[in-house]
C-alpha cells in the first residue's frame, strides 16, 4: 500500500530508474554481501491508520497521571510552571522545528537570531558574561562544566555537595569515568552544604567545587562562602540553578560563581515525562573558549548589515574531533526556543511575579502542612519553592493514598537517600491554587492519623 | 516591509508598561514573597528582560521564523542528516497531556502507559537493528556514542582486560572522536581507501590486544555500503575488539539488512534522523543506544523492564555504567518516533529504505557529467560529490552552497566527510518528489554551468537571502554573543 509520507508513485519509481539504468532497486544493492540481507520482514506491529493510532496512544496516554489532571506538587528537576500559550504555537512554525543547526547562516537567521536573545536573557538572568546555546539537560551540563573546570585548571578533583541533585551527581559521575576524575562529597546534613567539610576537602587538586541553589532539598545554599571556598582554593565555583527562580533570587554572577549551569525545564518546556529538558549553561568572559556546545555571535554581511553567525567553532567536535571541548553536537535548540519566548513574555515584571507567587504559594503549603501532628520540615534552612517534609508514616504509601484523591504529593527521598526514608520532597508553584494546597493539606491529614 | 528585511532583536522592542502574560493574584494570605526570604538571598534588581506584549510576541518571532529555510518550507538536502518530513501526528501526539504533562517522578503505577510506550519502542529498535537490548536514555547521537563506547569500557573492565585505544576511520563524525576521547580512549585514525571503504591490511595493521573498539558508520560517510563489513566484523573479534556502528545512517538499511546481523556489538540511533523526529533548528534529538546481549549488564540505568502486564523502572543493576541524563531520555522524541513506527510497519519501512537509495541515486546520476562523483555508485541514501573541477574555476563548495540558497534550496552538508576535497553530502531522503530533485538538479548544473561561465554570479551568493555572506572572522575575533543597549 502506497505511504502518504512517501510521493513517488511505481510509475516515477520506474521513470527514475530507467534514468539510473537499472532495473529495480534491488540492483543499487549489490554491495551488501547476500549473506547480511535480512531474508525476512522486519518482526513489528502492524501499521496503524492515522485514526487507530490516535485511539492507540490516547491510551497509553490515560494510563498516566498528567498534571491536567493531578494536582501536581512533584518537582526535584522537573515542575508544573505556567506555559504561555503563544510558545507552542510559535514553536511549532515548519520554518522553525523542521531547520537544523544554522550551518548556512544565511538562510538561518530566525534561528541565529532567537540562540542570540537566549544567549543574552540567560547571561542576564545567571549574571554571567555568556550563555551557550544549550546542553541536553540539566545533569549533563553540570557534567560538561566540571569537565570544562578539569580542562581550565588541569586538576583533577571535583568537590560536589550532598545538596545537589543526585540525579545530576550521578550523571556527572558517568562523565568523569573517562577522564578519571575523582568526586568527592561535601556532606550537607543540616540540608545545605557543610562548608567546613566542603573547605577541607578542596585543595591544590581540586578542579571545582559545586554547589546548587536551591538545592536537592529545597535549601537555599550560601553561595558568597562557596565561592570563597573555591577561589581559596584556586578551584572553579560552578553553581547548579533552576533559571526560573532568578527573577527573584540572586545571580548566581553576582555571588562569585564562575559557572552557572542548570535545569532550564521551568521555562515553558513541557515536563515531558522528564525529557527533552534544557540545559542551562553561562560563564565568566576567561572562559569562553573552553565552553562546550554551540555559540551564536553577531556580525555583519558584506553590505554591512548585521547578521549573526555560529562562532568560535574551533571548540567544537566537528574540527577539533578527538581534542574537542565536548562531544555535543545535536543539542536542545528548539527548548532554549521556548525559553526564549518564555522569558519574552513573562518579561521583567512577571518572571519576578512566577518566583515570588511560587515562593508564597510553598511557604503557605509548608505552614499548612506541618501543621499536622506528626508533620515537619526536615531541615530549618531558609527554602524557595521546595521543601522537604518529614512524616509519621511511609512516604512511598502516602503518596499512593493521595493519588487516589487526584493529588500527586511529592518525591518519596528513600529511593535517593536511605538516610531520608521518612521524608517527601514537595515543590510548588505558581500554578498550584490555595484549594488545592487547602486539599492537600486535607488528604495529608487523613493518610497520616 | 518584506518579510527578509526584518532586522529586529526582542530587546529592541521593548517599551515599559507592556505585559505579555497572564497571572493570577495571589491566592494565599502571605502575598508579600519577600518578606519570606532572608534578603542576603535575593536579587538585587530584577532582571532586564524585554517589557513587551503577546502581540509583539507572536509578530516577533513569526517574523523570525520567516528568516530560515525549514524542510516544511524548502528542500534541505544536508547530508547525514536525514533531513527528511516530519509527520504533524507525531507533533500532535507528543502534545498529548498524558504524555507531555506528565511528571518523570510520577508514582509508577500511574506512569505505565508511559512506560509501556518506552519498552515498546526499545523492543522495536532491537528488532531493527537486530540487537539484544536497547537503552533510550541517550539525549542524541554523541551522547549514545559516550554510552556505548563506555558500556565497551565496562565490558573489557569485567574482563580484566586493559585496553586503552580505539580505532576511527579518518571518514568519521566529529562526534566518533569526541565521543571516544570523553570516554578516556585514546582515538586511533584509521587511513580509508581512496574510495572510503576500510582498508582491510590498514585496520588489520592497527588490530593488537591494546585497541577496545573499532567504530564505523554503515553506510559509510560517502553513502556506501562497506562490501566487506563481515569480514570486518569477524576480524574484529578474533582480536577480541568490540565493534561500534554509528547508526547515523539507518535509513539506509531499514528491513535491508541489520547493524546486529552484521556482527555489531553495539549501536546507536537517531531518532532526529530515521525515525522523524524534527530537528529543532539543532535539536532536541534523541539517541538511544542498542546492545548484544553481553553488553546488556552495562546498560544505562535506570531500565524499563516488563513483568506481567506491568512496567517498572529498573535500578538494581550494578555493572550498570550509570546514567546519562536525569531521567529517562527524550521521552517527547519517542512518543513521536514510536507513532512513525507504529504509522510505517514493517513494510512502510523497508519501502522508506528503498525509496531513500532510489532518490540518492536518481541524484548521483544527474549530477555526474556536471560534478566530480566522490565514488562511483551505486550509493545508498546519500551521495558525495566533489568540486574539485569548480575549485580550479576559483568557485568552492561554499560558494556552490551558498547559490543553492538563491535557487531555493538549503545547501548539502559540505567539506564533510574531510577524506573528500570540496566535499558536497547530498541526502534527499525518501519523502521527497521526482520533481522536487530534478529541480534541485536543474539547479546544481546550473551552478556548475554558471561556475564556466560567469562565476561571479556563484561567488557573490548568496542576494536574496536576508543577509548576504557574514564576517565569521570578526565575530570569531571579537565575540559579541549578548545583547546591550550600548551596542545599538
Ligand atoms: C554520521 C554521524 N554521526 C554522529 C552524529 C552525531 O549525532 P547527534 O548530532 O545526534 O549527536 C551525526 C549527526 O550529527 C552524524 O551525521
Amino acid at each position: 500500500m502506497a505511504s502518504r509520507y512517501i510521493a513517488n508513485t511505481p510509475a516515477e519509481q520506474d521513470q527514475m530508474l530507467r534514468v539510473i539504468g537499472a532495473a529495480s532497486v534491488e540492483e543499487l544493492l549489490v554491495k551488501i554481501p547476500p549473506k547480511a540481507r535480512l531474508s525476512r520482514p522486519l518482526a513489528l506491529p502492524p501499521a496503524l491508520a492515522e485514526t487507530d493510532l490516535i485511539r492507540h496512544l490516547k491510551t497509553l496516554a490515560d494510563a498516566n497521571a498528567d498534571a491536567d489532571r493531578y494536582a501536581c506538587f512533584l518537582g526535584a528537576g522537573s515542575y508544573d510552571h505556567y506555559v504561555p500559550s503563544p510558545i507552542n504555537h510559535l514553536v511549532l512554525r515548519g520554518e522553525f522545528f523542521t531547520a537544523y543547526t544554522p550551518y548556512q547562516p544565511e538562510a538561518s537567521q530566525g534561528t541565529l537570531r532567537t540562540i542570540y536573545e537566549y544567549q543574552t536573557m540567560i547571561a542576564e538572568l545567571t549574571g554571567m558574561d555568556v550563555a551557550n546555546a544549550s546542553i541536553y539537560d540539566g545533569a549533563s551540563s553540570v557534567a560538561e562544566a566540571v569537565l570544562m573546570a578539569h580542562a581550565a585548571t588541569e586538576r583533577t578533583e571535583v568537590v560536589v555537595s550532598h545538596g545537589v541533585n543526585p540525579l545530576y551527581r550521578r550523571v556527572t559521575a558517568t562523565y568523569c569515568e573517562g577522564p578519571r576524575m575523582r568526586l568527592r562529597d561535601a556532606g550537607a546534613p543540616g540540608g545545605t552544604t557543610d562548608l567546613a567539610a566542603a573547605t577541607r576537602l578542596c585543595g591544590p587538586k581540586t578542579a571545582a567545587l559545586v554547589v546548587q541553589s536551591p538545592n536537592f532539598y529545597g535549601c537555599l545554599e550560601d553561595i558568597a562562602s562557596a565561592a570563597e571556598i573555591a577561589h581559596a582554593a584556586g578551584a572553579v565555583l560552578i553553581v547548579v540553578a533552576d533559571p526560573v527562580n532568578l527573577g527573584v533570587l540572586e545571580a548566581p554572577g553576582k555571588l562569585g560563581a564562575d559557572l552557572v549551569v542548570g535545569e532550564g525545564q521551568g521555562l515553558g518546556v513541557p515536563m515531558s515525562f522528564g525529557g527533552p529538558n534544557l540545559g542551562v549553561f553561562a560563564a565568566k568572559r576567561e572562559l569562553v573558549r573552553r565552553m562546550p556546545g554551540r555559540l551564536v555571535g553577531a556580525t555583519v554581511d558584506r553590505d554591512g548589515r548585521r547578521g549573526f553567525v555560529l562562532t568560535l567553532q574551533t571548540r567544537e567536535q566537528h574540527i577539533r574531533r578527538a581534542k574537542a571541548t565536548s562531544n555535543i553536537c545535536t543539542n536542545v535548540a528548539l527548548c532554549a526556543l521556548m525559553a526564549t519566548i518564555y522569558l519574552a513574555t513573562l518579561g521583567r515584571h512577571g518572571l519576578v511575579k512566577v518566583g515570588e507567587l511560587s515562593a508564597a504559594k510553598a511557604h503557605y503549603a509548608a505552614r499548612r502542612l506541618t501543621a499536622l501532628s506528626g508533620v515537619s520540615l526536615r531541615f530549618q534552612a531558609p527554602f524557595f519553592k521546595e521543601f522537604t517534609l518529614k512524616l509519621p508514616k511511609p512516604p512511598d504509601r502516602v503518596v499512593a493514598r493521595l493519588a487516589k484523591e487526584r493529588i500527586l504529593a511529592g518525591v518519596p527521598l528513600k529511593a535517593f537517600d536511605r538516610a531520608l526514608a521518612d521524608c517527601l520532597l514537595v515543590a510548588v508553584t505558581e500554578k498550584r491554587t490555595k484549594e488545592e494546597i487547602d486539599a492537600f493539606a486535607q488528604a495529608l491529614e487523613r493518610a497520616v492519623v | 516591509m518584506s518579510a527578509a528585511s526584518y532586522d529586529k532583536l526582542i530587546f529592541e522592542l521593548s517599551s515599559p508598561g507592556r505585559v505579555a502574560y497572564s497571572l493570577p493574584e495571589s491566592d494565599v494570605p502571605t502575598s508579600d514573597a519577600r518578606s519570606l526570604l532572608p534578603e542576603a538571598y535575593l536579587r538585587a534588581e530584577a532582571p532586564r528582560l524585554p517589557e513587551v506584549s503577546e502581540f509583539d510576541v507572536v509578530r516577533h518571532y513569526s517574523r523570525l521564523s520567516q528568516l530560515n529555510y525549514g524542510v516544511d518550507t524548502h528542500f534541505y538536502p544536508l547530508g547525514s542528516c536525514t533531513m527528511k518530513y516530519n509527520p504533524k501526528i507525531n507533533e500532535d501526539m507528543a502534545r498529548v497531556a498524558g504524555f507531555a504533562r506528565l511528571h518523570p517522578l510520577a508514582p509508577e503505577a500511574l506512569s505505565q502507559g508511559a512506560l509501556r510506550l518506552m519498552h515498546e519502542l526499545a523492543a522495536m529498535l532491537a528488532e531493527i537493528a537486530g540487537m539484544d537490548a536497547v537503552s533510550l536514555q541517550p539525549a542524541a547521537g554523541a551522547q549514545g556514542e559516550l554510552a556505548g563506547v563506555l558500556m565497551i569500557r565496562a565490558y573489557h573492565a569485567a574482563r580484566g582486560e586493559k585496553r586503552t585505544k580505539v580505532l576511527v576511520p579518518d571518514s568519521a563524525h566529529g562526534t566518533n572522536p569526541a565521543s571516544t576521547a570523553l570516554a578516556g580512549y585514546e582515538v586511533v585514525e584509521v587511513k580509508s581507501q581512496p574510495n572510503g571503504e576500510v582498508d582491510l591490511d590498514e585496520l588489520a595493521r592497527h588490530l593488537d590486544t591494546d585497541v577496545a573498539a573499532f567504530m564505523i558508520t554503515v553506510p559509510n560517510t560517502l553513502g556506501m555500503f562497506e562490501p566487506r563489513i563481515v569480514e570486518i566484523t569477524e576480524l574484529c573479534h578474533a582480536k577480541g575488539v568490540q565493534v561500534y556502528m554509528d547508526g547515523a545512517n539507518l535509513n539506509a538499511i531499514l528491513g535491508i539488512t541489520r547493524p546486529g546481523d552484521l556482527g555489531f556489538d553495539v549501536c546507536h540511533f537517531n531518532l532526529h534522523k530515521t525515525f522523524t523526529t524534527p530537528h529543532g533548528g539543532g535539536g532536541p534529538g534523541a539517541g538511544p543506544v542498542g546492545v548484544k546481549a553481553h553488553l546488556e549488564p552495562f546498560l544505562p540505568v535506570p531500565v524499563v523492564t516488563k513483568d506481567g502486564d506491568r512496567y517498572a523502572l529498573d535500578w538494581k543493576r550494578p555493572q550498570s555504567i550509570g546514567k546519562l541524563q536525569a531521567f529517562w531520555g527524550n521521552f517527547g522524541m519517542h512518543v513521536r518516533a514510536y507513532t512513525y513506527i507504529r504509522t510505517m510497519g514493517a513494510d512502510g519501512l523497508r519501502s522508506v529504505a528503498d525509496n531513500a537509495i532510489l532518490n540518492a541515486n536518481y541524484i548521483m546520476k544527474r549530477l555526474e557529467k556536471a560534478y566530480d562523483v566522490a565514488v562511483p555508485g551505486p550509493c545508498m541514501h546519500e551521495c558525495v560529490v566533489s568540486a574539485r573541477r569548480q575549485k580550479k574555476l576559483g568557485v568552492t563548495a561554499t560558494d556552490i552552497a551558498k547559490r543553492l540558497l538563491d535557487l531555493g534550496f538549503y545547501a548539502p552538508s559540505t567539506y564533510f566527510p574531510l577524506i573528500v576535497e570540496e566535499a558536497l553530502m547530498i541526502e534527499p531522503t525518501e519523502t521527497e518528489a521526482k520533481e522536487t530533485l530534478d529541480a534541485f538538479c536543474d539547479a546544481m548544473i546550473q551552478i556548475a554551468r554558471e561556475t564556466e561561465t560567469s562565476p561571479q554570479v556563484v561567488q557573490d551568493a548568496p542576494v536574496t537571502t536576508p543577509v548576504r555572506r557574514l564576517d565569521q572572522t570578526r565575530a570569531a575575533r571579537e565575540p559579541d554573543l549578548r545583547w546591550s543597549p550600548a551596542a545599538k
